[in-house]
């Protein structure tokens, strides 16, 4: 414990940095992309309808939202993640990555692939939505694109194993440290789940819409989408976990409540994220109700480790607080560094995720979901957990990660406190609005300024989608500002990169057990196979593919 | 902080975490199986190419079926339903027999238990009871390409009922 050892210099790591601000530029340009997007939604929603004057640029909501869902949950997501998480593991393991020329190979590949799906996507030619459900059919660019997007984040898996690899061999009996275990189990998960949208494109779609297959199966291809459709959002989270676990508690002046449980729950992750996407697939036919069954009720147990997830960090901000002079039993909530804007993102983003969590509780009991399934509901879950509690937390780690990078100081502080406060309430209210207009039984992903069967009490709640979503679009631009004269203005020197917590109870209680990673994995599999593989193997053997695609945009 | 306070800490928020999973799971089956709301299931395929020729797809519309219960056949290609309005009286129950021609749709009757993905190849089934006389909207409530937003129909639900249609 007491052996410290140096970090590495920023010159040996000068390639990672290099390629970590690499995938941050793409993602900001994405993101960029979907809040511009967003806002249009959000004024059409309210009857502000501005496609018609966007006509050569964006064809139609329809076309606006395919590059909404893809820009903000696929591409910024991915990109910054596959940035992020190999910084981190890096910082964490004290050790360059083990391949260069792997490292930026894959960053190409995903940005070919970026480009190549782009096409279609901006051209209109892929206005499948961001599900891309067949037998609508996108442009097979659409598909090959996405494709070579996942096999690079299999990639950046790969690149972690080898160089966690090379970390063992020099240090064999040293317990794996905290940053680096959640980063590359967050990346095995991603592994594991992602197969079902690889088999989905490879196997189904992209024969289909080069012609070499005449039909598809809608069935078969929904089962393989949310294979990795739900663990993709764990995929999302897991990552803002690990900045939760390992730096916010510092930066919020304190340790880490307790390492052991931190990896128990993210093991947990590993093992539960995949065998429960049938819980977006309670309405479908075809799905036995037993199964969809067992997947809602392994749905309850993943929630589990997200409790465990939800007291450890309030206990790490209340270990900081208390040490900063906090008193009482709420009370020391007001003594965390709040001036700090990158905490402060953070903390709100997971405030959110306290909604989100209890939302998501809601959607997950199979019986509730026949009053919410596809309403306006699951559009204003998904933007307090993608849209905040992911979201604002990358952008809580972009307020040190981006000066780190660039070496300069954060332009402002005060705009970046103000970004957040907004994005915040922008999203208080706009979500408020879209879960109760759910609630009242309006659809989801439907142009709601031309919709020929309006309920009257709809009305009501309508303007609220546009007013929070102009406050977020607003926090957009002051964070996009703030960024963009960090980048080219700033003239102080950087701050040195947040150092990791400690942990109250450290990794040397963790069980060794957790380090074994054959057995995980292999608990993992067999969970799959349990939960999918009957009803996968019934589709397999009854399927005619009889689906021929259309366009229908 | 002592390691046996942390310990303590831990157990007083591990075990009723455990619990709630065991919670809801009794909730679920409870409802399911106790108050009888289920879920869409598997009841089938049919060719999507051929409903026309294809029972009860080829004849779309309400049947009866039973002393106040109904039975809807129904088909959803973009962008309509069809049938398109349904007139039934106070007191129905209502099984809903969908399927698509085309692209994936939805079925969604707000302030129901009728919200059912409707793909091709597929047979749905959603059951409801309509007691109160009025006008119900049902949505396709899943993307379905450039006119997603005229998809719609309604219920006519009529008071009281003059005719013996085999009510109570
Ligand atoms: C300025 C900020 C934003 C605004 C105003 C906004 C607005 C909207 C609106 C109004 C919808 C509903 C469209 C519909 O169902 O018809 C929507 C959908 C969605 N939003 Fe956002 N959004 C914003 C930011 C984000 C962010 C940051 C994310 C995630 C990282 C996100 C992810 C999504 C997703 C996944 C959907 C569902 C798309 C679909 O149904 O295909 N949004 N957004
Ligand atoms: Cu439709
Ligand atoms: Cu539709």
């Amino acid at each position: 414990m007491a052996t410290i050892a140096k970090l590495p210099t920023v010159v040996e790591l000068r390639n990672e940095y290099a390629v970590t601000k690499a995938y941050l530029l793409v993602g900001f340009v994405a993101l960029s992309g979907g809040v511009a997007m967003g806002l249009l939604q959000g004024l059409e929603n309210a009857g502000i309808d501005l496609y018609p004057n966007l006509a050569p640029v964006v064809q139609s909501y329809y076309h606006g939202l395919t590059m909404h869902g893809v820009l903000n949950v696929l591409v910024w997501t991915t990109f910054f993640i596959s940035g992020f998480l190999p910084f981190i593991t890096v910082q964490a393991l004290r050790t360059p990555l083990a391949s260069r020329s792997l490292t930026w190979g894959t960053f190409w590949l995903m940005l070919a692939g970026l480009v190549l799906a782009a096409i279609p996507l901006v051209g209109d030619a892929a206005s499948v939505l961001y599900t891309f459900y067949p037998p609508m059919q996108a442009h097979w660019a659409f598909y090959v694109g996405l494709t070579l997007v996942v096999v690079a984040t299999w990639l950046v898996t790969l690149n972690l194993a080898l160089t966690y690899r090379a970390w063992r061999k020099d240090h064999p009996a040293q317990r794996t440290p905290l940053a680096a275990f959640m980063s590359l189990v967050t990346f095995a998960m991603w592994t594991i789940a992602s197969v079902g949208i690889a088999a989905e494109m490879l196997f189904l779609l992209i024969p289909w819409s080069l012609g070499l297959m005449q039909g598809t199966d809608a069935l078969l291809a929904r089962v393989l989408f949310w294979f990795t459709g739900h663990p993709i959002v764990y995929f999302w989270v897991l990552a803002a976990y690990v900045s939760w676990y390992t730096l916010v508690p510092r930066q919020g002046g304190g340790k880490l409540f307790s390492d052991p449980m931190a990896r128990v729950a993210f093991i947990l992750f590993l093992v539960l994220s995949t065998p429960i996407g049938f819980h977006h697939q309670f309405t479908d036919p075809g799905i036995e109700e037993e199964w969809k069954f067992v997947h809602s009720f392994l749905t309850f147990a993943v929630f589990f480790p997200s409790l465990m997830t939800f007291f450890n960090i309030v206990a790490s901000l209340e270990n900081g607080a208390r040490a900063r002079g906090g008193r009482g039993w709420v009370l020391w909530f007001f003594k965390m560094p709040w001036g700090d804007p990158s905490f402060a993102a953070q903390v709100l983003a997971m405030l959110t995720f306290t909604f989100g969590g209890i939302g998501g509780l809601i959607n997950a009991s199979a019986n509730v979901d026949l009053i919410v399934h596809n309403t306006a509901w699951i559009s204003g879950h998904l933007h307090l957990t993608a849209g905040t509690a992911v979201t604002l937390t990358f952008m809580g780690i972009t307020y040190w990660l981006v000066p780190v990078l660039w070496k300069r100081a954060l332009w402002s502080r005060r705009m970046a406190l103000a970004q957040a406060w907004l994005w915040a309430a922008g999203m208080l209210i706009f979500s408020f609005a879209l879960h109760t207009l759910g609630l009242m039984g309006m659809p989801r992903r439907t142009s709601m300024s031309a919709v020929t069967y309006a309920l009257p009490e709809w009305q009501r709640y309508l303007p609220l989608i546009a007013i929070g979503g102009a406050i977020l679009f607003i926090s957009a631009l002051l964070y996009f500002l703030n960024m963009v004269l960090t980048m080219v203005a700033s003239k102080e020197p950087a701050p040195a990169m947040p150092e990791f917590a400690e942990a109250v109870s450290g990794p040397e209680d963790a069980p060794a057990l957790l380090d074994r990673w054959p057995i995980w994995l292999t608990v993992a599999a067999v969970l799959i196979l349990f939960a999918y593989g009957p009803s996968l193997y019934s589709l397999l053997r009854t399927t005619p593919l009889n689906n021929p695609g259309m366009r229908v945009w | 902080m002592k390691r046996k306070t942390t310990y303590y800490y831990e157990l007083f928020w591990i075990i009723p975490s455990l619990l709630l999973p065991i919670g809801m799971l009794a909730t679920l089956l409870f409802t399911s199986y106790g108050a009888d709301v289920h879920l869409p299931g598997a009841e089938g395929r049919v060719d999507p190419a051929k409903l026309d020729s294809t029972p009860p797809f080829d004849n779309p519309g309400v049947v009866q079926v039973g002393p106040s219960r109904y039975e809807v056949r129904m088909v959803g290609e973009i962008w309509s339903f069809n049938p398109s309005e349904i007139h039934l009286p106070a007191g129905s129950e209502v099984t809903f027999v969908a399927t698509s021609r085309d692209v994936v749709h939805g079925l969604f009757i707000p302030r129901t238990n009728v919200n059912v993905m409707v793909l091709p190849g597929q047979i749905a089934r959603a059951t409801a009871r309509f007691d109160k006389p009025g006008t119900y909207l049902f949505i396709c409530h899943e993307y379905c390409g450039a006119g997603h937003h005229t998809m719609a129909g309604q219920i006519i639900v009529d008071a009281a009922d003059n005719g013996d249609r085999g009510g109570k």
